[in-house]
């Protein structure tokens, strides 16, 4: 896999779909337990919604299934992930060139997570699906350094943003609404965090 | 879980088609609650919204001297932009649209988003954040936004009634969030209709101090006590923030599921609390406003009336949560 199709982008946003389907229950009890227990059901429509709007307006570049994904969670989720999910994907929508390289992925994905931080001024241990997504970012940087292929590359970046969300547990929340918490929030993996570990999972498979 | 509903993914869209059914004088289209009688020229547009389950909170109180819309979203969740900016082009009269928001970060990213998108129309914003049991901090996402919500929404909206414009509407419904305080406990937790169960489990013995309106833990548990004690626990809380003095507003709201009888208990505990602190309570309001579906509680929140304030609260209003004379 040189580069990356329309196909590709469409299966990961699939992928994603059916992860966050099967997980859902799991993600809104991770947020019951630090949040107000919606993360999984609302994550859930708004993928729902993606997959629906991909099918019925089928995208021909990999920017469209992109900006597509991206407008859709934020119209459609609500609550704090729809707008944050979806300026990721809006934002690598803008920085995306084609053909899609590994290295111009990389590149995109990282805009991507510097919008999310920018808009919910999360830093890195905040406790937040940053946590998740900064740790898979460099991962796809130092692949596209060391000239790993793209199939693996996923698979590190995935690897990366699973443990970057287990190590949230330990973590005191200082953004969304687990901060209200103080210091009961420490012990409880971040939903957010999960959620954005099981989007790249979604990239693993689909360049599988 | 029993809960009189149809479906959970039907919910919100039931609830507010009987909103619209019992009040003629609420229009109700894409999920956006409106006057019937739409925009008055001139007058300043009054636009909230936030997370279904806090009933009557915000469509509750869209009618005269409050709300021109309210824009529920999702239970606990906050609306779409799309909503928002629909909502904010429907009610402008000319006069530009000012958004009342609690400050939650999905209600505040959400908002800011429609603020940007929306064109030809003027708009002001003000953050509701009232809540002394998270601290404003960086180590936060500061204070929420709770019961001060209805006091910003019933003043502000007197004084856009009266044709202030957006500039001084804005001015005041931040004085009012600056001067009020909150603080909740809860005796039980409350079952979203999606998760079907308790968001968190409460012992018999225990309440939790310094919860919000989303059914969210609170900072720390204590032992269940007198209506007497946990009164004081929310009163010290706010008095610590905020010394109590002269003229006060005082809410005692019911979280949902606590008979009105209590809260009147409670509500003598206050006044006593404010008495003892040689405050007045001056205006008072007791009742289920700000809930968090079914959970057994009360907020307390308090603000620092003056004249001109007390004469905005006072003005006459006609919502289907709070109504009187007109």
């Amino acid at each position: 896999m040189d580069t990356m199709d329309t196909g590709f982008f469409v299966a990961w946003f699939e992928e994603a779909a059916r992860l966050v389907r099967r997980d859902r229950d799991r993600l809104t009890e991770l947020d019951a337990a630090i949040g107000d227990a919606d993360h999984g059901t609302n994550l859930d429509r708004g993928l729902t919604e993606v997959t629906k709007a991909l099918a019925e307006w089928p995208p021909s570049s990999p920017v469209q299934v992109l900006s597509s994904a991206g407008a859709t969670l934020i119209r459609r989720v609500g609550g704090a992930s729809g707008p944050l999910y979806g300026s990721v994907f809006r934002q690598m929508s803008k920085a995306l060139d084609t053909p899609v390289t590994l290295a111009g992925f990389a590149a995109a994905f990282d805009q991507g997570v510097v919008a999310l931080q920018r808009l919910g001024k999360a830093a890195l241990g905040d406790k937040t699906m940053v946590d998740a997504l900064t740790p898979a970012s460099r991962a796809l940087a130092l692949a596209v350094r060391d000239g790993v292929g793209a199939r693996e590359a996923f698979e590190q970046a995935a690897r990366a943003a699973a443990e970057g969300a287990k190590a949230t547990i330990p973590l005191q929340a200082r953004k969304g609404r687990a901060s209200y918490l103080g210091e009961r929030s420490v012990g409880h993996e971040d939903p957010g965090a999960a959620s954005a570990a099981l989007f790249m999972a979604a990239l693993a498979t689909a360049a599988a | 879980m029993k809960k009189l509903i149809n479906t959970a993914d039907t919910l919100v869209e039931d609830a507010l088609n009987g909103m619209a059914a019992a009040h003629p004088s609420l229009r109700i289209r894409d999920q956006v609650v409106y006057r019937a009688e739409g925009p008055r020229h001139g007058k300043v547009g009054l636009v909230s919204g936030g997370g279904s389950g806090h009933e009557p909170l915000h469509a509750g109180f869209v009618g005269y001297g409050m709300l021109d819309a309210a824009c529920p979203g999702e239970v606990f969740t906050s609306p779409v932009p799309d909503q928002i900016i629909e909502a904010t082009r429907a009610v402008d009269g000319g006069a530009g649209v000012l958004h009342i928001v609690k400050n939650y970060t999905g209600d505040v990213l959400n908002f800011e988003m429609a603020a940007e998108l929306v064109e030809s129309v003027e708009v002001a914003s003000v953050l509701v954040d009232d809540d002394v049991a998270v601290q404003d901090s960086l180590y936060t996402a500061g204070r929420r936004g709770t019961g001060a919500t209805l006091f910003v929404e019933k003043m502000a909206g007197a004084l856009a009634e009266e044709g202030a414009p957006l500039a001084e509407v804005a001015r005041v419904a931040g004085e009012v969030d600056e001067r009020s305080r909150s603080f909740g406990i809860a005796l039980s937790s409350c079952t979203t209709p999606h998760a079907g169960k308790p968001t968190f489990d409460l012992p018999d013995n225990q309440v939790e101090l310094g919860i919000g309106i989303h059914g969210e833990p609170g900072r720390t548990r204590a032992p269940m006590a007198s209506a007497r004690e946990l009164a004081a626990i929310a009163m010290e809380a706010i008095h610590g923030d905020m010394p109590l003095h002269g003229d006060l507003l005082v809410m005692v709201n019911g979280m949902g599921g606590t008979p009105l009888m209590e809260l009147y208990v409670v509500f003598a505990e206050v006044a006593s609390f404010v008495k003892g602190k040689g405050a007045r309570v001056s205006r008072s309001l007791v009742g289920n406003y700000v809930t968090s579906l079914d959970m057994q509680g009360f907020s307390v929140t308090v603000c620092r009336l003056d004249d001109a304030l007390t004469r905005l609260w006072d003005a006459p209003v006609e919502t289907p949560g709070l109504r009187w004379g007109r």
